[in-house]
């Protein structure tokens, strides 16, 4: 018989190896099911993996790398410090969706104004919007303590909504000629958000998350906050004794996972979405509660979890392009790894036991 | 009397019990005679609580026999044992609070009889052994005692030839454990054998045939409980010589304030099922020691939340040294010396995954200076882990151990040290010896009297009221969120205290109304 039992101390090791174990063992399961389709699992994995990196076309994808995973990461680090602290936000997209539009909107008003101001006065409002987005959850639990996964979930639709609304109607290109969207921001430099290095794919929704997740790991470590935020996550009774106030840290996480998310939504709609359109949002709200676990919710394991996601996302639209594979099947891959990540890391804080027989052979019966 | 006068009805021989990294027993053996009380004497993790599980069938022993009547005897199930005649009173009850109390007997019932059949039997039951019980109360209106009342009638319809008990007075009031005893030495009379788990050894005095010594899992002796001293007992338990704690010279601090008042403190509870605090006044002076007896439940958690800032009450309802507190956070408590330490350990007291370090900055983060701007000092934290591990002798592999690696005890020592070191003004601990073995308590108690001498004013809540007589000055008795005016401890005898408790419910209720 197998048991599971529990280890007195955590294991570093199995910390670390998590991640890794969890790649490989996605990939053979991955594969298992893309033979299950008639494809050839090795080519495709090859494909996801390896040619994006190195192969034909890699001096192209490897800039989208950049490009994809900087939302990612700067969303999955918010999210982190609210899940270390036992505070689920799963609306980061809602949340996303309104830090764009938020932003969008006041470049949007001031156009065609010049001003060097106008980019910095964008991002301000892209993170209130999504502050504010992540706000309606957090009050409405700190004070009928409702259920923030619920509530945040429930408000992506409502956000979706008025994305509509917002590329149909109000902030619909003038000179569209009644084609849905908003003016594209490539075209109005002063609220363009363009790559820094041709090339590279790094604009500056990349810069602020390689720069928030120096800063926040630095808070966690060394920060009474962040002690605190932990504190909150392992032991709440053990917090509300050291002195930190639940409704607070609520508050204060809930808002900061918000107002990245938001940011995320500025840096995308303003670079390389370009546009406010209705199908603008594209998962990355979602796919960030992936990241932030598979970081293990450590701000430096979030940027290679970042960077490894987008690899399968490029990879995946490539073996689907190039190999004919169904896009839900991607979908299914990416899913596995977290699957496979959740389940593995029991092993940090347990470990197998096959049930000894000796103590059969000694006791009575 | 001895064993051998009375047929045997229950020889346990040679039972080995281990787990992983633990042996809870160890070639245990010892014997029941029909109709004896027979005690199991241990301190806590000795393996009392193994032992009896093993002869109700709970758990499986690696090695050993047991026999029951001169039949080998080994049950795969509690319901084999209660089959052979065994039953069981569990330290921790197992009832539900919305049925009433034939409701739950019968679900405890192999084949329960009607309602009505039930009822008149409980009733029958309970009068014939003196333990007052109305069939048709709800369980949840009832007080501890009244609720192991209710378990002992399920084993008692069940006609058991052993009746086990679980350290059966910890939730009683002296006058209930009055009551209990005499049911206990009628049921003796009447030929059922009882072995009684215990570490309170007056009662074993007072009531068992014979004892069984524990410890750490192994049997170090027996003895007839009446021809031993208390402290002759403790010692085989402990396999030490204990000295008893002192207290140092009292000094008049001359101070017109006292260090911590509380005026009408009124509190809700935040726990569901929880006693509010009503109009709880007290105060304590430097130097003094104040103990808050009481059976748990009655708001000694809801009262420690109110004292360390965790629930917050109109400011003028806590005070100290004249300062209006009682609308401040545990932070700004601690700054001015205020210092507690929770009853749960694991979980409240400190963090069961952080380590020691990361535990002392907990509550040692304002008073010992260990942030800078925000920032953790971790060396300074380290040092300060250091600090009181070495002081008050935590046994561990190091500052960097989970809290949860530790045993009970050398936790209790940690939890409790890093408070006292903490130079504090006011300290109030909740239950500072709770699960801890004897010569770590009378480490604590020590450590608790050295400070009164230093000259801090201390509130201690606590189950023990032995622990209580020996540390207090003045004492006091928490009772349904309400607290009896304190009174200084010289002259109180146990009569008046049991009063002051509430008295027994039932029988005895009448004495004091």
């Amino acid at each position: 018989m197998i048991r599971l039992e529990k280890r007195p101390l955590p294991s570093q090791f199995w910390q670390v190896a998590t991640p890794i174990v969890a790649v490989i063992m996605t990939m053979f399961a991955g594969g298992l099911m893309f033979a299950t389709l008639g494809k050839n699992p090795i080519e495709v994995i090859r494909t996801i993996f390896w040619d994006p990196l190195f192969g034909e076309f890699a001096w192209y994808l490897r800039g989208q790398l950049m490009v994809k995973a900087g939302p990612l990461i700067l969303i999955a680090i918010g999210l982190s410090l609210g899940f270390r602290a036992g505070i689920w936000n799963i609306g980061a997209e809602g949340q996303y969706i309104m830090g764009a539009i938020c932003g969008a909107a006041v470049g949007l008003a001031v156009f065609p104004t010049e001003n060097r101001l106008i980019f910095p006065v964008m991002i301000v409002a892209g993170a209130f919007g999504g502050w504010a987005w992540a706000m309606i959850p957090a009050i409405l639990k700190t004070r009928f303590n409702t259920n923030e996964i619920l509530v945040s979930l429930m408000l992506v639709y409502v956000a979706q909504s008025i994305l509509a609304m917002a590329a149909l109607g109000f902030l619909r290109n003038p000179e569209g000629s009644g084609f849905p969207g908003s003016r594209n921001f490539s075209s109005y430099p002063a609220a363009a958000n363009p790559e820094i290095i041709a090339g590279s794919g790094l604009h500056w929704g990349g810069v602020f998350a390689l720069i928030t997740a120096g800063l926040l790991y630095i808070l966690l470590q060394r920060h009474i906050l962040g002690f605190q935020i932990k504190l909150a996550g392992q032991a709440p009774r053990a917090a509300r004794f050291h002195g930190v106030v639940p409704e607070k840290l609520v508050v204060l996480c809930m808002g900061l996972s918000g107002a990245l998310a938001g940011l995320a939504g500025l840096f995308e709609v303003t670079g390389p979405a370009g546009q406010i359109s209705i199908d603008f949002n594209a998962g990355y709200g979602f796919t960030a509660i992936i990241v932030a676990f598979l970081g293990r919710l450590n701000p430096l394991g979030i940027v290679l979890a970042g960077l490894l996601m987008a690899l399968t996302y490029i990879g995946g639209e490539m073996a689907a392009t190039n190999l004919g594979l169904p896009s839900a099947a991607v979908q299914a891959f990416q899913g596995m790894l977290l699957f496979f990540l959740l389940a593995i890391d029991v092993m940090s804080n347990y470990r197998l036991r096959l049930k000894s027989t000796a103590a059969k052979m000694l006791g009575v019966k | 009397m001895t064993e051998n006068q009375r047929p045997l009805l229950l020889q346990v021989s040679g039972i080995t019990k281990a787990y992983p990294g633990v042996i809870a027993n160890s070639d245990v053996s010892f014997a029941i005679g029909t109709g004896e009380v027979h005690a199991l004497l241990g301190e806590n993790g000795a393996g009392k609580s193994t032992l009896v599980k093993m002869i109700y069938g709970l758990v499986k022993p690696d090695s050993g026999t047991m026999t029951w009547r001169g039949a080998a005897y080994a049950p795969s199930e509690p319901r084999a044992a209660r089959a052979s005649g065994v039953a069981m009173v569990f330290q921790h009850f197992s009832l539900f609070e919305a049925l009433n109390v034939a409701e739950n007997v019968a679900l405890g019932m192999e084949n329960p009889p009607g309602m009505g059949a039930l009822a008149a039997k409980i009733k029958e039951v309970s009068t014939a052994y003196g333990l007052p019980l109305d069939p048709a109360r709800m369980v949840g209106d009832l007080s501890a005692g009244e609720r192991q009342r209710v378990e002992i009638i399920r084993c008692l319809l069940q006609d058991p030839k052993l009746l086990i008990m679980d350290e059966p007075t910890s939730v009683l009031t002296p006058q209930e454990v009055e009551i209990l005893f005499r049911t206990l030495r009628q049921l003796a009379a009447e030929g059922t054998s009882i072995l009684y788990i215990s570490h309170k050894l007056e009662e074993i005095r007072s009531l068992c045939d014979s004892a069984t010594i524990l410890r750490r899992g192994k049997v170090v002796g027996s003895c007839i409980p009446r021809d031993r001293t208390a402290r002759e007992m403790a010692e085989l338990m402990v396999g030490a010589v204990l000295t008893p704690p002192e207290r140092g010279a009292k000094k008049d601090w001359g101070d017109d304030k006292p260090a911590l008042e509380v005026i009408g403190l009124n509190a809700t509870s935040p726990i569901a099922f929880g006693t509010s605090l009503k109009d709880i006044s007290f105060a304590v002076n430097r130097g003094e020691i104040l103990g808050i007896a009481g059976v748990a439940g009655n708001g000694q958690v809801e009262l420690q939340l109110a004292l360390s800032g965790e629930i917050t009450s109109a400011n003028g309802m806590v005070m100290a040294h004249g300062v209006a507190i009682g609308a401040h956070g545990p932070i700004d408590r601690r700054e001015i010396g205020f210092v507690v330490a929770p009853e749960d350990r694991l979980g409240h007291a400190a963090a069961p995954d952080m380590s020691l370090v990361e535990n002392a900055f907990l509550t040692g983060a304002v008073r010992q200076g260990l942030t800078q701007r925000g920032f953790v000092d971790w060396p300074a934290t380290r040092a300060f882990a250091d600090q009181i591990i070495q002081t008050y002798d935590v046994r561990t592999p190091g500052n960097h151990v989970a809290a949860r690696a530790l045993s009970g005890g050398n936790l209790q020592k940690f939890v409790i040290g890093r408070e006292l070191l903490q130079s504090p003004d006011v300290i109030v601990i909740n239950q500072p010896t709770w699960g801890v073995d004897a010569a770590a308590a009378a480490a604590i108690r020590q450590a608790i009297l050295d400070r009164a001498t230093a000259g801090a004013a201390i509130i201690v809540i606590s189950q023990d009221l032995d622990e209580l007589l020996e540390l207090s000055d003045n004492f006091a008795v928490l009772n349904e969120g309400r607290l009896s005016p304190p009174r200084p401890v010289k002259g109180l005898s146990i009569d008046e205290i049991g009063l002051m408790m509430g008295g027994a419910h039932g029988a005895q209720a009448v004495a004091h109304v």
